[in-house]
């Protein structure tokens, strides 16, 4: 990386460049090689002075006497023990000598302050012992060099510990091979993928692995995903299709275009977040921040009240027990515990969530997720894919016959059928007819080209398929075509373009074939039932006729996801309250959440509603995580005390939500709440173990227990407590890195209902820029005023002192990504794809994008692409 | 007893010095201006001399990094507020810029949150104008 690196609005990350920059670990292995050297130093002279100053009694049996005398000569021990203070304990001076001339003490501070008083004690017994009371003639030297041995001891160890803790984000660099093969003027040559360029051909081979993200251009695959989105299963990949660079090929060829390099890969914007999430703040940190502060002045003063305390009062020789339990005060204090309790947890966390698939975006979202009680997930593509399939299929007259020796025959003819509806639908762009399209595929039928094809808009597609006219579409354009429907037209305000059966028996029978009365009789009822029992569910169905014969109706439905219901079992088991939210009426919602298992449902809720219901929960008292897409929620996720964005595929929508479920499956939900526990319980263990041993130790420390059962702590088991506290709390840390979401044991929390008053600010209909407000004060905020600063803040420059105007109005919680243009909604639930010129419900949109700041909905992902590709041309 | 009163004393004088000295007041350096720009130069050497910072909001900050040392510690900095955290490789100058948009407090500190400082973003036109 550059020596000098520049960068322009906060964008450390973005300068890195490819992200390979020089590692960090390399620095920190050159530290733990000199703390080697010095240790060894260290403990080489300090073990022969330790050894005979405390235990000479027990050594006159076996060693003589001469021996044990050059060891206990002051002067002897002086000799071995100054290059241990002075070199060895280089580091440790250097660091805190510093800090205390910087006015800003640390733990080294401390041990170094002990240090040098014990040493400089000792220097004065060994030099001139006469200016001290024969009673205290007594050096400390061993003292010293095992302070400094054990401190060293700790910081090494400590930094092998640390090593680990970049391990995360190195996990995700490393996911990116080397070398790409390249397909350039022709000739496939090998490059550094840190050269593959926007726009060039990139040729995988079976087992290998992608370099950039792109489109693939030709072959067909499956690929392992896991490691961006934390699904086991491989994903299939052909012609059209987005890779992401980082994955794994299966055993297929691939050739892909590139389209993200460098930074702008969906890896390279994951470690940036992670990253930036690893850098942020928990709330609880606070505290310990606090309190570090304030903690080595205070240290210092109780050091020296602890030795005024021992002269004024203590045994003979006052001035000895005094300095000792000064210097066992100063030594066993450990600031570091408090310090590195919490930041060390949010990093392995985050780093972890993201091998699972999860984007922790802050560390106080880990935070809150932990108080999550009440879960809102959105029904479309939260819990269902977001995307219609064919369900079912109804037969009718001849092909509806079975059993028998008629059912050979029966199966021909509606395979014939199908490949006819199947290619009539071939050719139309809709997302219902795409719908039957891949759903007939499944049937491995060869589908025949389409000789002609009409798309009448709204109602479907007139074609004629190898010689027969075959008509897919709604109860009115069968009977624009006259084929007997015997449906009455009703339009479904979610599916364009779909009828949908009333359920009660006010049939509208028209145009009926004269020639077979009796048997369009029969039929006529067994289409209504279809009809009926498809609406009931949810489903829309559609109408299908050839050659003048309506042969069948097919159910189209957005199908839920197949781990759905799994992840709200495992979400209820865990104690939480499961909402669904949608803006279906409540028959199919109630179905739907039967069929999923959730506890509550808030059915009728159109899109730009959705945030009020998010407030309405938490003005309840909950604490509410809304799962949603990130593109019609947005308001509702930023509204809500963490928002989850489920990202489909490896189209990530990091930026609206606080924490983004890459794999799409609400399983990562669950895992995103259990790793927020994990990691709040160890936080809370983390710092519960540095206060308690601080607030034990250093009591101790200064000699409390003397009065009543004369316990002193030495200087040197300060030392070696001091060492390995901060130890215990890096190694607990560490014991998140072996969390694993299928083997967590789920723990049923209770929550309590907290008094919250939250109102939603901003929601005129020209914006739908959102936030809550805690209005905890009493004081009631202007709106207009309070909704112009919520537009205003943005997460660089927070509230400070300084702007002691309006203070009070300041929302509790407002994210960037939660503007979103509603213009188009206002008043109509409908809004027109700018492509096809389709009116369609942006709820049900196959997909929406920005431009010039507003937002367009498209029927479909081919109108998208189209739109994508030139925006302009479309955009009115 | 006399010995006694002097320790007391001794002691005593020590605690005020010591608190006076580590929470007294600091004084902030004045970020210098080219045009729009605003520059400060801070020495990273076991801890950030100067450590707090007055600049303007509004403008661009520009804060050049001298680490004059190697080792773990004072190896990146850190601006939670801003999510900024930039590596400082020792024995170079590394810039960091960012923009304040409002007045207020930004604390840095290093990647292990031990070395501390703090950029006091004032008010545009504030009574620091120099």
């Amino acid at each position: 990386m550059s020596q000098v690196s520049k960068q322009s609005e906060a964008r450390p990350a973005a300068n890195k460049g490819q992200f390979r920059e020089d590692d960090p670990d390399a620095v920190r292995k050159a530290e733990i090689k000199a703390l080697d050297r010095r240790l060894i130093v260290a403990a080489v002279l300090t073990i022969p002075v330790f050894v005979f100053a405390m235990f000479h009694m027990w050594l006159k049996a076996f060693i003589p006497m001469g021996v044990i005398d050059f060891f206990t000569n002051p002067w002897v021990e002086f000799v071995f023990i100054t290059p241990v203070m002075f070199y060895s304990g280089w580091p440790i001076h250097r660091t805190g000598w510093l800090a205390l001339a910087h006015r800003a003490p640390e733990m080294n501070s401390l041990v170094a302050l002990g240090t040098a008083a014990s040493y400089a004690y000792s220097v004065v017994v060994t030099v001139a012992p006469g200016i001290l009371p024969p009673s205290a003639r007594e050096p400390y030297f061993e003292s010293v060099g095992t302070i400094i041995t054990l401190m060293l001891l700790g910081q090494l160890l400590e930094a092998h510990a640390r090593l680990g803790t970049g391990e995360s984000i190195r996990a995700l660099i490393n996911l990116t091979p080397k070398t790409a093969h390249v397909v350039r003027d022709g000739k496939e040559l090998d490059v550094n993928a840190d050269q593959v360029e926007v726009g060039d051909i990139v040729v995988i081979k079976p087992g290998e692995q992608l370099p950039v993200d792109g489109t693939v251009i030709s072959g067909q695959t499956s690929v392992d995903e896991s490691m961006i989105t934390g699904e086991s299963l491989p994903v299939s990949k052909g012609e059209g299709d987005t890779v992401t660079g980082a994955t794994i090929n299966g055993n297929g060829t691939l050739q892909y275009r590139a389209t993200k390099v460098g930074r702008d890969t969906v890896l390279a914007q994951i470690i940036k977040l992670v990253r930036t999430a690893q850098t942020s703040k928990a709330p609880i940190q606070k505290l310990a921040d606090k309190i570090s502060g304030y903690f080595v002045p205070g240290v210092i003063l109780i050091a020296i009240w602890t030795f005024v305390i021992w002269w004024v009062f203590g045994p003979v020789p006052q001035g000895l027990y005094g300095l000792v339990s000064a210097v066992a005060v100063l030594v066993i204090a450990c600031p570091c515990a408090l310090g590195i309790a919490t930041p060390l947890s949010v990093t392995i966390s985050t780093g972890k969530a993201a091998r699972y698939g999860v984007l922790i975006r802050s560390a106080e979202a880990l935070q809150t997720a932990r108080d999550v009680d009440t879960v809102v997930l959105d029904k479309t593509g939260t819990i269902t894919r977001g995307q219609p399939e064919l369900t079912d299929i109804g037969w009718i007259g001849d092909a509806a016959s079975s059993g028998g020796s008629r059912e050979a025959n029966a199966q021909t003819q509606r395979d014939h059928l199908l490949s006819f509806i199947a290619g009539a639908e071939q050719v139309s762009e809709h997302p219902l007819a795409q719908a039957i399209v891949k759903g007939v595929a499944q049937h491995k039928l060869t589908v025949p080209k389409a000789d002609s094809f009409e798309a009448v808009p709204g109602s479907g597609v007139v074609a004629k398929v190898s010689g027969h006219d075959v008509i897919v579409g709604n109860a009115e354009l069968m009977n624009s075509r006259n084929i007997a429907a015997s449906v009455s037209s009703h339009t479904n305000d979610n599916q364009q373009g779909a009828v949908v059966a009333k359920n009660d028996t006010n049939t509208n029978i028209s145009d009926v074939n004269k020639t077979d009365i009796e048997r369009t009789h029969s039929e006529s009822s067994h289409v209504e039932e279809l009809f009926a029992s498809y609406a009931q569910k949810g489903k829309t169905p559609i109408l299908a006729a050839v050659d003048g014969r309506l042969v069948a109706v097919l159910a189209v439905a957005d199908t839920v996801k197949p781990d759905s219901a799994k992840a709200i079992a495992a979400l209820r088991e865990r104690g939480l309250q499961v909402v669904m939210l949608t803006g279906d009426n409540k028959t199919t919602a109630t179905a739907m959440a039967n069929e999923v298992g959730v506890d509550r449902v808030i059915a009728g809720v159109r899109p730009e509603r959705k945030a009020e219901e998010i407030v309405r929960l938490q003005n309840e008292g909950h604490t509410v995580g809304m799962v949603g897409d990130g593109i019609n929620d947005a308001p509702a996720l930023a509204a809500a005390d963490v928002g989850f964005a489920i990202g489909t595929g490896t189209d990530v929508a990091i930026e609206s939500s606080d924490i983004t479920l890459v794999s799409g499956s609400l399983t990562g939900l669950v895992t995103a709440i259990d790793l927020s526990r994990a990691a709040m319980r160890n936080i809370k263990q983390n710092l519960g173990f540095a206060f308690g041993y601080n607030g034990i130790g250093i009591p101790v420390a200064a000699g409390i227990l003397y009065p009543l059962w004369h316990i002193m702590l030495n200087p040197m088991i300060a030392g070696a407590a001091m060492a390995f506290s901060s130890l215990s709390v890096v190694l607990n840390a560490n014991r998140l890195r072996g969390f694993n979401p299928a083997t967590v044991k789920p723990r049923r929390f209770t929550f309590k209902l907290r008094e919250r008053h939250i109102e939603l600010k901003g929601a005129s209909s020209d914006s739908a820029t959102e936030s809550a407000h805690d209005t905890k004060s009493g004081a009631s905020p202007v709106p207009s005023e309070s909704a112009r600063k919520a537009l205003q803040i943005t997460p660089t420059v927070d509230a400070s002192p300084d702007t002691s105007d309006n203070i009070t109005n300041q929302p509790a919680k407002a994210k960037e990504g939660t503007t979103m243009d509603m213009n188009m909604n206002n008043g109509a639930s409908t809004v027109k794809d700018p492509v096809c010129g389709m009116m369609i419900d942006p709820k049900t949109a196959a997909g929406s994008q920005d431009y010039n700041g507003k937002t367009y909905y498209f029927c479909s992902d081919n109108c998208a692409k189209s739109f994508a590709a030139d925006p302009a041309k479309y955009a009115e | 007893m006399v010995g006694n009163i002097a320790v007391i004393v001794v002691a005593l004088v020590v605690s005020i010095a010591i608190i006076w000295y580590f929470f007294a007041p600091r004084k902030a350096a004045q970020a210098s201006r080219e045009g729009a720009l605003q520059t400060a130069h801070i020495v990273v050497k076991g801890g950030y001399t100067p450590a707090e910072i007055d600049v303007e909001a509004g403008s661009p900050v520009r804060l050049q990094f001298d680490r004059q040392e190697d080792g773990e510690c004072s190896s990146h900095v850190v601006f939670s507020d801003l999510g900024i955290d930039q590596t400082l490789p020792p024995f170079k100058t590394t810039d960091v810029e960012f923009t304040p948009k409002k007045p207020g407090d930004l604390p840095y500190a290093c990647g292990m949150n031990m070395l501390h400082g703090v950029v006091h973003v004032l008010p545009k036109g504030g009574k620091n104008k120099s």
